[in-house]
């Protein structure tokens, strides 16, 4: 004590100070290195990105800032496949200069912020009301049905990035439609005809695993990898770890099913299921989700195996079982008792064709063509975030398949039937589509 | 020893690589000559490749491709509805223009018009309405040269006229649901082709 009573004012300030570094450094070194990151957490993260909240480095730089291409590294994929309406592309030209005046819409961070979940709209991203307002406010004089409308109205109609299903050209091409089609049908996958050479490479194995029995084997009987001579070895044996040379795995993990299914595998690193093995992190489980999830079902880990069922790969249990064994809020609950869930049974049973039941994959993890017109390429996309949120990703590739576009546009606007799970006819209607007709009934009178 | 003999030799490549000198012999006697190309030169010279390539994507593969009953144009051309068709020649040039503004800073390019489809692409500086008032006023003979600051950064501007050399340009636009005009004629100056070379700061 009488040495510190020696020291001079600033030698104590000094030496608490570079105490105080050290401790903090030390803390900080400990908790970015160690498992629980939990304090750096600024605020609760939103409903995509939680999953991942603890793996701060992929988003962030080491002193916390936002890594450039963050967003981009995980969703450039899907901006591109909606044919996103404002790239930031567009914005790079001098000449737009003065639309970057009031936002930078290079950026994503300008509307997008992470961990402030006041700003946090139900979509899970943080969207300003008025952003359209600084390049459109003239878009009254253009548009008469426009006029005096709020400058925070204009998301109720379109979105900044996906506007496939909400263009006005593609809105007066679909008009008049009948609110249930008369071909009522979802296109059926196309993968096993891609894979049809498989069976003559893989025939020499079938033989093989005729010999074994139990419960597997059974299963295993039962699925289209064995009508197609995909056997034990196809899956079991893996490239051990930095080398080439296979080994027997008890459990394949979804590096195996890559092999065959790469598209479906990275669809599912993509999306909630899977985002947390895409970042190294142990799999996701419903406990660890945010929405309501079923008490025995709490200790599963989310896999390629968890939905599809291994050796069986029953694509049905996966379609709807899969999702009802662990989800247990009021949309998937109300399912059972919806028009979609009698036609799914239907299906099931035999009683009507493939394509015509509604599962919770019909829409979550519909079924798309890649290809062309000439020649399709219907995969099961298996990222549910590319036609979730906002719920019009739905309405071309899933809902116009069996609706009309204002029948699908004005059920996915009412909120009550997200609840519900679209168990009756919507309750509103959105007059846009009648400012469309009218602008077209004009025109042709002219 | 060796190792400062290695460090000489990577200076003095680097050194002639770069331009800036040599070691023991000068690469070049005399003055230097003055760096760079006259911004007038440059932008000439990149509006007759984009004229060219417009022209030629315009009649060569949109009209003959129309004419012979193969694939058309279509604006909606990105719809999964419409996935067999060819971009309208406007947006190749456009499509073009974004994809150079990622590349490179060194010169920018825009299709603008004092009447546009899309209202987003009016003329919006001072120098591109003044460039646009001369360009229609002489029917497009004579470009218009200007120099501009935006968002602190001079750059040098050219506006050529952007005329229409096929038919199909002229009916398109005419009877487009948002033109604000209805009477082109082929040859009619329609827009502007706004080329920007930035002149340091």
């Amino acid at each position: 004590m009488e040495f510190i009573k020696k020291m001079q004012g600033w030698k104590l300030w000094l030496i608490w100070l570079l105490l105080s570094l050290v401790a903090t450094y030390l803390l900080a070194m400990n908790a970015w290195q160690g498992a629980d990151k939990t304090m750096f957490l600024p605020g609760q993260t939103t409903v995509g990105h939680y999953q991942i909240e603890l793996k701060c480095d992929a988003c962030h730089t080491p002193f916390m800032g936002v890594k450039q291409d963050a967003c981009l590294e995980c969703h450039k994929a899907e901006l591109d496949l909606v044919n996103d309406s404002h790239p930031a592309k567009k914005f790079t030209n001098p000449g737009n200069a003065h639309l970057l005046e009031h936002m930078d819409a290079h950026q994503c961070l300008t509307c997008h912020k992470e961990h402030v979940p006041k700003q946090t709209h139900a979509m899970g991203v943080t969207v300003p009301t008025d952003y359209c307002f600084y390049c459109h406010e003239d878009i009254g004089k253009e548009r008469p049905t426009h006029e005096g409308l709020g400058f925070d109205t204009c998301l109720d109609c379109h979105n900044f990035h996906d506007n496939r299903a909400l263009y006005e050209d593609f809105l007066a091409k679909n008009l008049d439609q009948p609110k249930h089609a008369v071909k009522a049908e979802l296109p059926l996958k196309t993968l096993l005809r891609s894979y049809g050479e498989m069976q003559s490479q893989s025939q020499q194995n079938v033989a093989v695993e005729n010999q074994l029995k139990g419960q597997e084997h059974e299963n295993w009987m039962l699925s289209v990898h064995q009508q197609k001579g995909v056997s034990c070895n196809d899956c079991h044996m893996q490239p051990m770890e930095a080398s080439s040379v296979k080994q027997w795995t008890n459990s394949p993990d979804y590096n195996s099913c890559r092999s065959c299914h790469n598209a479906e595998v990275e669809g599912f690193l993509g999306g909630r299921h899977g985002m947390r093995l895409a970042q190294n992190l142990s799999p996701m489980t419903p406990q660890m989700a945010r929405l309501p999830m079923k008490a025995e079902s709490m200790h599963k880990e989310l896999s390629c195996n968890s939905c599809h069922t291994a050796h069986r790969y029953d694509v049905q249990y996966a379609a709807t079982d899969a999702c009802m064994s662990c989800h247990d809020d009021a949309h998937s609950n109300n399912f059972t008792q919806t028009t979609h869930y009698k036609l799914w049974e239907k299906e099931i049973a035999g009683d009507i064709p493939a394509g015509q039941g509604v599962s919770c994959a019909s829409c979550h993890l519909p079924r798309v063509n890649v290809g062309s017109k000439r020649n399709p390429e219907v995969r099961v996309m298996h990222n549910q975030n590319d036609y979730l949120r906002p719920n019009e990703k739905m309405a071309r590739p899933v809902c116009m398949k069996c609706h009309g576009l204002e029948f699908t546009l004005d059920a996915l606007v009412d909120s009550t039937l997200v609840e519900n799970n679209y168990d009756r006819p919507p309750s509103v209607h959105l007059e846009s589509m009648q400012w469309v007709k009218d602008r077209v009934e004009a025109r042709e009178s002219n | 020893m060796t190792i400062r003999k290695t460090l000489l030799t990577s200076l003095c490549a680097a050194l002639l690589f770069t331009g800036m000198g040599g070691c023991g012999k000068q690469a070049s006697s005399g003055p230097a000559p003055k760096a760079g190309i006259d911004p007038k030169i440059m932008a000439d010279a990149l509006f007759a490749v984009m004229e060219a390539d417009r022209t030629i994507y315009t009649r060569n593969v949109v009209k003959r491709s129309k004419d012979a009953g193969l694939v058309k144009a279509s604006e909606q051309w990105k719809d999964e509805d419409d996935k067999g068709s060819l971009p309208l020649p406007a947006q190749m040039f456009r499509m073009a223009s974004e994809r150079v503004s990622e590349k490179t800073e060194t010169f920018s390019y825009q299709l603008k018009s004092p009447w546009p489809v899309n209202k987003q692409n009016m003329p919006k500086t001072d120098v591109e309405k003044k460039g646009f008032d001369f360009i229609v006023a002489n029917g497009g003979k004579e470009p218009f040269y200007g120099e501009e600051t935006i968002a602190g950064k001079k750059y040098f501007t050219a506006i050529y006229a952007d005329v229409a050399v096929s038919p199909a340009c002229v009916t398109c636009h005419n009877e487009h649901k948002d033109t604000p005009r209805t009477d082109f004629k082929l040859g009619d100056t329609m827009g502007g082709v706004v080329v920007r070379i930035p002149l340091g700061s």
